[in-house]
């Protein structure tokens, strides 16, 4: 078998129904975007989990760095008062 | 003919199609060159089986013999399956199925945006919800060809060659018996030779970003919607009616 290269791997976002957000689902293979967004639905929305995808090549996805993560994250972990826990929210509000 | 018969006789004629098809797609599972391709070649079987089954209740049901949809796919003989014989025809490489695919395909796209008007409501109604699987099998395999066709030297001359091959099995989509006569006179399906030119239409615009040439038209020579079948059909059914005929009735 003769070798060949691979194809570039795309990052799959769905939106689950309307009015919610597209979530990071997993990532496939595909030749180009429009393959991409086949081989998502394909391996993705079998089963009825999606509206609408998102597909974006993973090499264009800028990372933050791991060494840096207590420089980025740490000074949050004191500041309680930032969660939005100090009111009642009401029954009607979903996906909140 | 009388309509009853003919509109059986139609009703297996569309879910035998759909059903062989399903079960050549279904031997690319684990075999496929690509991971998601896999899933993808998949889920368009399952499309059709899911057609196939729709089809088969309703026959089921109009031939009130009581033979199940189970009975109609495993325990009829070659002789007795009218699947189009194009849809028999072993997979070939990859770039053979996409192009077995994409004639069949722009062929299911016209006949079930016609029959989705058909004065058998019930028909329609499988036709309506069929239409939406087959727009995006098309998607999937026109979009396959022209890459395989204005890919490499080597997939162009694959699916050319794929395309001579599987292009004289053609004729028989458009060739009309004393059933299509009798259902075309009652609206309830199309007479065939009225399907072609939006066929044409529909494939060869894909040939040609396919970089592909048309081969020329042979006479029609197949019957396969009428049970005269390739020598392919029946090594398919001995596989796909193997467990049915081991065990009669089982479930699970």
């Amino acid at each position: 078998m003769t070798s060949r290269a691979e194809w570039p791997l795309y990052e799959v976002f769905i939106r689950a129904r309307s009015g919610l957000e597209h979530k990071h689902v997993g990532s496939v293979h595909a030749a180009d975007a429009r393959m991409a967004i086949e081989h998502a639905r394909d391996v993705y929305t079998r089963r009825q989990e999606g509206v609408s995808i998102w597909v974006v090549r993973s090499v264009d996805i800028v990372a933050s760095d791991p060494a840096e993560a207590d420089a980025l994250f740490e000074p949050a972990r004191d500041k309680v008062y930032r969660h939005p826990t100090f009111y009642a929210i009401p029954d009607e509000v979903k996906n909140l | 003919m009388p309509e009853s018969t003919a509109r059986l006789r139609c009703l297996l004629r569309l879910a035998d199609t759909s059903l062989v098809l399903a079960q050549r797609l279904g031997e690319w599972v684990g075999h496929a060159p690509e991971l998601e391709e896999d899933l993808g070649v998949a889920n368009v079987a399952l499309d059709l089986l899911g057609q196939a089954r729709l089809f088969f209740a309703y026959a089921s049901e109009l031939e009130g013999l009581g033979r199940t949809e189970d009975d109609l796919a495993f325990a009829r003989d070659t002789g007795e399956f009218l699947n189009l014989a194009l849809v028999e025809q072993p997979n070939g490489d990859f770039g053979k199925t996409i192009v077995r695919q994409v004639l069949l395909d722009a062929f299911q796209l016209v006949l079930y945006e016609w029959l989705q008007r058909s004065s058998d409501a019930r028909l329609a109604a499988i036709a309506a919800k069929s239409l939406k699987e087959t727009r995006y099998h098309w998607r999937y395999s026109a979009g396959w060809l022209v890459r395989l066709g204005d890919g490499t030297e080597e997939s162009h001359g694959r699916v050319q060659s794929a395309l001579d091959e599987l292009w004289r099995f053609t004729g028989e989509l458009f060739a009309a018996d004393e059933v299509d006569l009798a259902l075309a006179a009652s609206q309830i399906a199309p007479a065939p030779s009225e399907l072609r030119a939006a066929w044409l239409a529909q494939v060869e615009p894909v040939l040609r970003d396919a970089t592909l040439t048309r081969p020329p038209d042979v006479p029609y020579r197949w019957q396969g919607r009428c049970g005269e079948h390739s020598e392919h059909l029946g090594h398919l059914l001995a596989e796909m009616q193997y467990m049915h005929r081991a065990y009669p009735g089982a479930s699970w």
